[in-house]
């Protein structure tokens, strides 16, 4: 009874991780679909996003106002990179994109860095930290869960319902064909990073109360969220939500089981790679079929 | 079995032009071998020391510049690949008292099988998902070299005897580990060059350019991946084993995930499918850190960054792939240069 009480325990904590992979790995998905480009500066924009919700805090507004606004910024911020520091190099090899995107993770982290310094901050938790169910989870795992998925309902609802995100799938789909339609294409990518640099700026400020606020904090995240995004399959929106829950869960029970905590990032990148040789376009991916 | 492709041949068989060409530019490498022979002359043992390891890097990029750049296949964990050529070298040297030079054939065997067992896996892996697997080998590495302490020393890492120059030469240890690498690193290009100018390395680009084309014209996919793999993990392992030697010291933080993205943007500012553009990939690598603590000590490397992006902005196809088609046709009558023929073919898709 005790271990099956723990068990549950710990997979209802790592629901509460994976759904903040499940985040960021939704905006690495949404860009890769538009721009065939994994931006590895996801998580690094996230830090910055929560960062400026964390001086609005200080500054002494209310904390959900302090996350609007912070989420506008966080929109129009991702507009503009995607605008004038991406656009350049979208018709460049592949490599130089990614370039581009590791050198903006630098630069976000090192002028965090500058501005912020490197010290660990408290953040507030929006929601309150008590057991419930019989001491199986908290409080706020129920708040950044339940958050998560009603945000996920949003997005999904955002694209299959309204004109600009029918675009948006357009453009991303076939953006030859798109144009011609009369979708500017240009301005729906600009709107896909947009859209990412909100959800991640979400991830930031939900892991943001449990890891404290530092430069370096969305390292970590990211890289699940990069796992879980290629777990679920890293062309479906579906699959990137699985994959960072499955992820969360899989790393909690890795590190309370298996191994010590030394070893817990191996063996738990260890398995996914185990599922993708079986299932080398993950879960819910497609293969990509090519004409010769 | 490796029918040459027609497109290629033809422009093989360059016209005199091309003669003259090719005389110019061995007389150029000519000439920069000689430089590079004599540098340590005039410089202090600490600027010695620094172009040793820009050479080291090199030999690492080149590594990464066949994987990457000739077969199409992207790795985000080649510093895993340069620790375990290190360690080779170190726990050869530290354990059995091998002889340093000694260490580098072990480490480049090593290199390569590691690297042939790995590129197994990585046949069913492509873009992304090869990415996040050799990410996870870089991220995988460090705390590998801390779990198996009783061979790695763990944390405090191994320190190793610096090798003793030759009696006689008169040379000081940086200049004679500056000629050790700088031989080296003729070695690495030489083969590098005949392999990927062959039929070998024809077979590499064809597959990154149309793998199904490749493979309908009988190119055995799966067995020329693989041997790109192993090939490009022992240039790289050979280079970590230079760099366990010439430092003299190895630790699991030497060897995060910034290396292997390090050797990343090396290879794509320099030129990823270069010879040449390695060697800009090591001075990048060696000085641009450098560089941006000079000029910012608050954000060093918001301004490192800054420097990737303005590299990609100017030269998306790195100094090397830019440039040479441009220094081709300085003295080449054709107006089409004969190298990175593959850059030009539309993309498909």
């Amino acid at each position: 009874m005790h271990l099956m009480h723990q068990f549950l325990q710990q997979i209802f904590s790592g629901l509460a991780a994976g759904s903040i992979y499940a985040s960021l790995a939704l905006a690495l998905v949404m860009i890769y679909r538009a721009t065939d480009l994994v931006n590895f500066a996801q998580g690094e924009m996230a830090m910055f996003s929560t960062y400026i919700a964390w001086t609005l805090v200080n500054a002494g507004l209310p904390f959900w106002l302090a996350f609007f606004i912070t989420l506008v910024v966080s929109f129009l911020g991702g507009m503009i990179i995607e605008r004038v520091l991406i656009r350049p190099v979208e018709n460049a090899p592949v490599l130089a994109a990614v370039v581009v995107t590791i050198g903006l993770l630098l630069i976000f982290n090192s002028v965090a860095g500058w501005i912020y310094s490197y010290t660990v901050q408290d953040f507030p938790s929006p929601f309150p930290d008590r057991p419930v169910f019989g001491a199986l989870m908290t409080t706020r795992d129920l708040g950044v869960i339940g958050f998560t998925l009603v945000m996920l309902v949003l997005l999904f609802a955002f694209f299959r319902y309204t004109p600009i995100g029918l675009a948006m799938r357009a453009a991303a789909q076939n953006p030859a064909s798109a144009r011609l339609c009369g979708i500017r294409v240009g301005r729906m990518l600009a709107i896909g990073w947009g859209l990412a640099a909100m959800i991640g700026a979400t991830a930031g400020v939900m892991v943001a109360p449990v890891l404290f606020l530092d430069p370096n904090m969305m390292g970590g995240v990211l890289i699940y969220a990069f796992a879980g995004a290629l777990l679920g399959g890293i062309t479906s929106p579906i699959g990137a939500v699985v994959g960072g829950l499955i992820v969360g869960i899989t790393e909690n029970l890795v590190g309370t089981y298996l191994i010590a905590s030394q070893l817990k990032l191996t063996v738990a990148f260890a398995l996914i790679i185990l599922v993708l040789v079986f299932r080398p376009n993950g879960l819910f991916g497609t293969a990509i079929v090519r004409r010769v | 079995m490796d029918k040459r492709p027609a497109a290629l041949e033809t422009l093989a068989g360059a016209p005199a032009t091309a003669a003259t060409a090719s005389r110019w530019r061995w007389l150029g490498i000519f000439a920069l071998v000689l430089l590079a022979a004599a540098l340590p002359f005039a410089l202090s043992n600490y600027h010695v020391f620094e172009l040793t390891m820009v050479m080291i890097y090199a030999i690492a990029v080149l590594g990464l510049n066949i994987l990457t750049g000739y077969n199409g296949q992207i790795s985000l964990g080649h510093g895993g690949f340069f620790a375990v050529g290190a360690y080779t070298a170190a726990i050869l040297m530290h354990r059995y008292g091998a002889p340093y030079w000694l260490t580098l054939p072990p480490a480049a065997l090593i290199g390569f099988a590691l690297g042939v067992l790995f590129g197994l896996p990585a046949l069913r892996f492509e873009g992304p998902y090869l990415a996040l697997v050799t990410l996870a080998m870089a991220l995988a590495t460090p705390q590998l070299l801390k779990y198996f302490d009783t061979w790695t020393g763990g944390q405090q890492g191994i320190n190793l005897v610096k090798p003793v120059p030759p009696p006689g030469l008169g040379l000081g240890r940086d200049r004679w580990l500056y000629y050790l690498v700088f031989v080296v690193l003729l070695l690495a290009i030489r083969i590098a060059a005949n392999m990927l100018h062959g039929r070998t390395g024809r077979a590499w680009v064809a597959i990154r350019d149309h793998p199904i084309a490749a493979a309908a014209m009988g190119i055995d996919t799966a067995r020329y991946k693989t041997l790109a793999f192993g090939t490009s993990t022992l240039f790289t392992a050979v280079a970590g084993a230079l760099a366990a030697i010439v430092v003299g010291y190895v630790s699991p933080e030497g060897y995060s995930i910034f290396l292997s993205v390090s050797f990343l943007v090396g290879s794509a500012v320099g030129g990823i499918a270069t010879i040449g553009g390695a060697i800009v990939g090591g001075f990048f690598i060696q000085f641009v850190p450098n560089l941006a603590n000079d000029i910012s000590d608050a954000a060093p490397w918001a301004i490192y960054g800054l420097a990737m992006l303005l590299f990609m902005y100017t030269m998306p196809r790195g100094v090397v792939g830019t440039l040479e088609p441009w220094v081709a046709r300085l003295y080449s009558s054709r107006k089409t240069p004969l190298l990175q023929t593959a850059d030009r073919l539309p993309k498909e898709g």
